[in-house]
């Protein structure tokens, strides 16, 4: 059995009659991989992360996912985050007034805490997010500023990938983590991901260009259109659609 | 920081409508009979063994109260009070203020419950080790102080800091000088009562050009039932002097409400600053509003001398009934005024709350930051004024009022008043009202926090601007505080 | 104890009670029962004072002290009525001397497919159905320019646009106040536009300089769902007069309301405008700008009530005072528990120029809804120094430099009106009030 298993998903935008937005997508991600779907806007790819870490603005109407056997769908959103499921958002949340390092040291405890672990203790908390964020080209007086709140795109996406870092997570997904960033940044943030490859670890890298997989080297290379999966292969995939694009695609679903 | 991880802890260890206050000490008490006429004015003045001029005073004050109306332009609805059925006096049997030795140890043992430590030598280990500054502390149980820590050292600075009472006999002509001043007698129908019937509170006076060594602190406990508290808080800071006052409340779960209505007056001559923090922890009721404080408070400052300045921080969580105005009157040129508010309310507590700051000198500014969070069946409403008079060249004034909802049966109200008299007066006002944002609970909740937790982190980063005014032990104490109010609010 | 004393009755007060007390006691209809309420309503309160919460800056009792006889309608049939305002733009004009509609000064003819014009005494007399939904919107409290107007107004204009009728060309309904003889008019019109009809709806209100002469009006706007209304309102009465204004609307659901305010004249001028949001998913904005100089005294009062999910309101008032003049703004946004989604911000700003002017802002939010994002602002204050100083160094004359930054300031308000023609109008009064300054 994968470790993430997503088995014929369907769903819909909750209490809207209209169509659904996932229509029997299905993948498996097992340890140490790293997946890459790709697809037009409107495919349903920022869904699917929303879908996986549990935003209740969307109702699943048929299928499940299981992570390490477990159903994730019946998980609140928080069990889920306990259980290592990482989003990395597209559009980071500001949240004023709570510093930064408060948030972090919240997170990561009341993580341990859902998994019986025992609480890290604040010298061993400052010196993991000293040692994560320097990787990272973080600035320490970033980590007393509320969480996103004034940051650039770029700090915003470094400060996602921080915040995987000092959670550890076992399935990353990362939404569209190119958006927004030049080629300096997109350089740091993917050499931070790259950091976090692990044997223990899946990932579900979410994009719409080529681009950041120049940089972040998938296993496997998934195109996405009108809610499902429609070609599946390696990573010279994203190669042939960064040249043809995805128009086949959009008339074959047609 | 560790105090959110606290913040979050408190909230898991304690059970929806525990407030954590809420015991009863029983000690022998000695009352005034019930009632309030004369005669119990005479009585409290007796006890208290007063100068002819401050009984006449007080009886001024009844006689005046007699021809007022309880005022009904608060968004507060309560059950009528009734005045005659009230104990206006109740003191411990045992004589306090003579040595600490001499205090009950039922009291001694309250106060360290409420983390109160009133022996010296526990204020110097426990609240020192905590924040690195040492608080005195008076503490007043029902109507008296029961015992005021740190005097000599205070005194060596030529601080005073006593109970009202004992100020009354020992500084007659300073009280005479300042009692009223800001708060007259004829002020308000509250305001009044208590000009008649205070029985205790705290004296300050900070002599011209010393800055006071160490935070002063009042701790109110309402204990008896059925009894009235008038702490009556008297505080002047002399030309160029500098005081923080901090003032923490609490009292037992009661069935029946308790009325409390307090008079604080501040005097800040040229060049003095004064800043008054409050953590108010009242009982509020239980979740169905029953029992809780009605707390009807008026507290004033008078910037009466040029470049001084008043600063007001609270923090309200407790009571059922909450109608409370700290306000500024900036009469010297170039005084400032600031009033910093949180204020919680939750289950069916009311919540009428807000600032009053009077421009009458020139070049005087003033800032409001007011942060309502309503949840429950609660109402919270800010009410304030800003006014420049004709003379208030230059004045400034900058306010921002936000509210928070948690739920759909609670209410949130903004009404202030802003008036400018004078064209060179520049006054700006926003307020906004909102509902805890989705956006921001998911994101904390993807990481890993509990809806309860999550909630209360983003209503403790809502209210910081606030927080950051406190003294560090006083911001502590008030972040736990913020999780418990809004405890179980979250469905 | 100071209870409820009852104050002796000022002049002005006397002189209503007894006007109120001419009206004939029986009668029948829903109507007459009205005005009969009406009538012992005010002569129970009274004119309102400063310790009202709703009159507490504008004390009519005060300002209102002198008694005026009825305004009869037999003096005002003359052509020289004199209606100035708006008279060059194309619209349909229907004028009001002394409350009372002039059918020869009235443009009644040709009327669109879909339009209806009738005067209220016309309907009143011929017991039109449409009346039924005459004083169909009720204040929450009692409001006594409302309830005199009610009691009083014998005419006025019964307006309705039929469901999906698209009137291009305005209706203007110019007040007049004419003769030489100060007195009271009271004129009350209903305007129903049906659903999804696109109406534009402007008033003005003008009368001699010298007369202190009283003009009450009310009118009631029913605005159908996805209806489309937009209301122009020039107030520039005589400097001496007392306006007293009442707009009413009640807005069903995807309408769109806009309002524009423009007023810069009479000695005390109120206007009070309740709004009750009953059909989800409406638009409403209400904008105004206020210049006043002297001793005017203008209060804007509004009341918008979101009862129903997903509206959205916007307020936005400027004000300029010059000289020892006053302005109120008072706005208060209530959403009830059902009305989630609601979206509501206000905003009043005043730019004092005279050393003595005052300027009262009491922007009110009471809110019983969670979902929601509300909010309010008000700022108060002399020109930018700064803004003045980068003007003045490039050369522009003093006074020049400060007209320009005031009429930035209208400007901003004005531009939101929809109808070009008079939008255009209406910065040309702005342009006008600042000329006459100097």
């Amino acid at each position: 059995m994968a470790m993430l298993e997503i088995d014929n998903l369907h769903a819909k935008i909750d209490g809207d009659e209209g169509k659904e937005i996932l229509k029997g997508l299905s993948l498996k991600v097992n340890p140490g991989e790293v997946h890459a779907i790709m697809g037009p806007n409107g495919s349903g790819k920022s869904t699917l992360s929303y879908i996986l870490a549990g935003k209740e603005d969307y109702e699943v109407t048929d299928g499940s996912v299981t992570l390490d056997g477990e159903d994730l769908l019946e998980m609140e959103i928080d069990e889920r985050a306990a259980k290592g499921v990482f989003l990395a958002f597209q559009y980071p949340i500001e949240v004023p007034g709570v510093a930064t390092m408060t948030f972090l040291r919240a997170a990561l405890n009341a993580q341990r805490k859902k998994r019986g672990e025992a609480e890290i203790s604040t010298p061993d908390f400052l010196r993991l997010v000293k040692a994560k964020s320097g990787a990272l080209g973080i600035n320490p007086d970033m980590l007393k500023r509320g969480v996103n709140v004034g940051f650039s795109g770029g700090e915003k996406k470094r400060m996602e990938i921080l915040q995987m870092a000092i959670l550890e997570p076992k399935i990353c997904i990362l939404d569209e983590t190119d958006s927004g960033l030049d080629i300096d940044a997109l350089k740091v943030v993917s050499e931070g991901v790259n950091a976090l490859r692990s044997p223990d670890r899946g990932m579900i890298v979410i994009t719409h260009y080529q681009r950041l997989l120049n940089h972040i080297v998938p296993d496997f290379v998934h195109v996405m259109n009108k809610g499902r999966i429609v070609r599946s292969g390696g990573k010279e995939l994203a190669l042939e659609l960064e040249a043809n694009g995805y128009a086949e695609y959009q008339q074959d679903a047609a | 920081m560790p105090a959110v991880q606290e913040t979050v802890e408190q909230v898991r260890s304690i059970d929806v409508d525990q407030y954590k206050y809420g015991f009863f000490t029983d000690i022998e008490s000695e009352k005034a009979p019930k009632g309030l006429d004369e005669d119990t004015v005479r009585f409290i003045s007796a006890k208290k063994n007063e100068p002819e001029w401050m009984l006449e005073w007080r009886l001024e004050a009844f006689r005046r109260w007699q021809t007022m109306r309880e005022p009904d332009w608060a968004r507060v609805s309560y059950p009528a009070i009734d005045y005659q059925n009230l104990y206006y006096y109740s003191a411990p049997k045992r004589p306090s203020q003579l040595s600490i030795d001499d205090i009950d140890p039922e009291i001694l043992a309250t106060y360290e419950k409420l983390g109160i430590p009133l022996r010296e030598r526990d204020a110097l280990l426990g609240i020192e080790s905590a924040g690195g500054s040492r608080v005195a502390v008076d503490a007043v149980f029902d109507s008296v102080s029961v015992a005021t820590t740190f005097k000599e050292e205070l005194a060596k600075a030529g601080v005073i800091f006593m109970p009202i009472s004992e100020a009354i006999r020992e500084y007659p002509e300073l009280v005479k000088k300042y009692l009223g001043s800001v708060v007259p007698v004829t002020d308000n129908f509250f305001a009044t009562l208590n000009s008649a019937v205070f029985s205790d509170g705290s004296f300050v006076y900070v002599p011209k050009g010393v800055r006071c060594p160490m935070e002063l602190s009042t701790y109110f406990r309402i204990n008896e039932r059925n009894t009235g508290q008038f702490e009556r808080t008297l505080i002047i800071a002399d030309e160029g002097a500098y005081v923080s006052y901090l003032e923490g409340c609490t009292a037992p779960m009661r069935d029946e409400n308790q009325l409390h209505a307090a008079v604080v007056e501040l005097v800040a001559l040229a060049d003095a600053e004064i800043k008054y923090s409050t953590v108010q922890n009242w009982y509020p009721g239980d979740k169905d509003g029953k029992g809780g404080i009605f707390n009807f408070v008026t507290k004033r400052g008078d910037c009466r001398g040029d470049r001084s300045k008043i600063s007001w921080t609270q923090v309200e969580t407790g009571s059922a009934i909450t109608w409370k105005y700290p306000s500024c009157i900036l009469r010297g040129d170039n005084s400032q005024g600031e009033f910093y508010s949180i204020a919680i309310s939750n289950g069916r507590q009311q919540v009428d709350s807000g600032t009053k700051m009077i421009h009458l000198g020139k070049n005087t500014s003033s800032r409001i930051i007011s942060k309502g969070i309503a949840a429950g069946y609660s109402d919270n409403t800010y009410r304030g004024l800003v006014s420049a008079h004709r003379k208030a060249t230059g004045a400034r004034n900058f306010t921002n009022c936000d509210s928070l909802l948690i739920g759909d049966k609670c209410g949130a109200h903004t009404v202030p008043y802003i008036e400018s008299k004078n064209s060179s007066a520049h006054f700006e006002h926003e307020a906004t009202t909102s509902k805890i944002s989705e956006d921001q609970l998911f994101y904390c909740r993807q990481r890993g926090l509990d809806p309860e937790e999550a909630t209360a982190l983003i209503v403790n980063g809502f209210v910081k601007d606030v927080l950051q005014q406190l003294p560090m032990e006083f911001a502590v104490e008030a972040q736990k505080l913020i999780s418990v109010s809004l405890e179980g609010s979250v469905g | 104890m100071n209870a409820d004393i009852r104050p002796i009755r000022t002049p002005a007060e006397q002189a209503l009670v007894s006007a109120l007390g001419s009206l004939p006691e029986t009668g029948g209809g829903r109507l007459a029962d009205l005005r009969r309420a009406s009538a012992r309503a005010f002569v129970e309160n009274g004119l309102p004072h400063r310790r009202v919460e709703e009159w507490k800056y504008t004390d009519l009792r005060n300002l209102m002290r002198e008694a005026v006889p009825l305004a009869s309608p037999a003096t005002v049939a003359r052509a020289d009525a004199g209606a100035r305002l708006l008279n060059g733009a194309d619209l349909r004009r229907i004028v009001v001397a002394n409350g009372a509609v002039v059918r020869e000064l009235s443009d009644l003819d040709g009327l669109e497919e879909g339009l209806s014009i009738a005067t209220l005494a016309d309907a009143l007399a011929s017991g039109d159905a449409v009346l039924g939904q005459l004083g169909g919107i009720v204040p929450a409290r009692y409001d006594a320019a409302l309830a005199l107007n009610t009691a009083l107004a014998s005419d006025g204009l019964v307006i309705t646009v039929a469901p999906g009728a698209q009137i291009e060309r305005p209706v203007h309904v110019a007040h007049v106040f004419a003769g030489d003889i100060a007195a009271a008019s009271f004129a009350r019109s209903l305007v129903i536009v049906g659903a999804g009809a696109h109406f534009t709806y402007a008033e003005s209100f003008e009368g001699p300089e010298g007369l202190a002469y009283q003009a009450n009006v009310a009118t009631e706007f029913v605005v159908g769902d996805e209806a489309h209304l937009d209301v122009v309102r020039l107030q520039e009465e005589g400097a001496a007069a007392i306006h007293l204004a009442t707009l009413l609307f009640d807005v069903g659901r995807k309408a769109q309301l806009h309002t524009f305010g423009f007023s810069s004249g009479a000695a005390v001028a109120r206007t009070s405008l309740y709004a009750t949001l009953s059909g989800a998913d409406s638009h409403v904005a209400f904008n105004g700008a206020v210049l006043v100089k002297d001793r005017q005294h203008v209060d804007s009062t509004l009341f918008v009530d979101h009862t129903v999910p997903g509206c959205e309101s916007r307020e936005l008032f400027k004000h300029v005072l010059d000289d020892n003049s006053r302005a109120v703004f008072q706005g208060k946004i209530v959403v009830r528990q059902a009305a989630q989604k609601t979206d509501g911000r206000m905003m009043s700003r005043a730019l004092l120029l005279g050393d003595d002017a005052e300027m009262d802002n009491k922007p009110e939010l009471e809110i019983f809804a969670d979902d929601v994002a509300c909010g309010h602002g008000a700022t108060c204050g002399a020109i930018d120094e700064d803004l003045l100083f980068y003007l003045r160094a490039r050369g522009i004359p003093l006074k020049e430099a400060q007209s320009l930054l005031v009429q930035a300031f209208v400007g901003e308000a004005i531009e939101l009106v929809e109808n070009d023609v008079l939008r255009e109008a209406l910065v040309e009064r702005a342009e006008g009030w600042l000329r006459a300054r100097g």
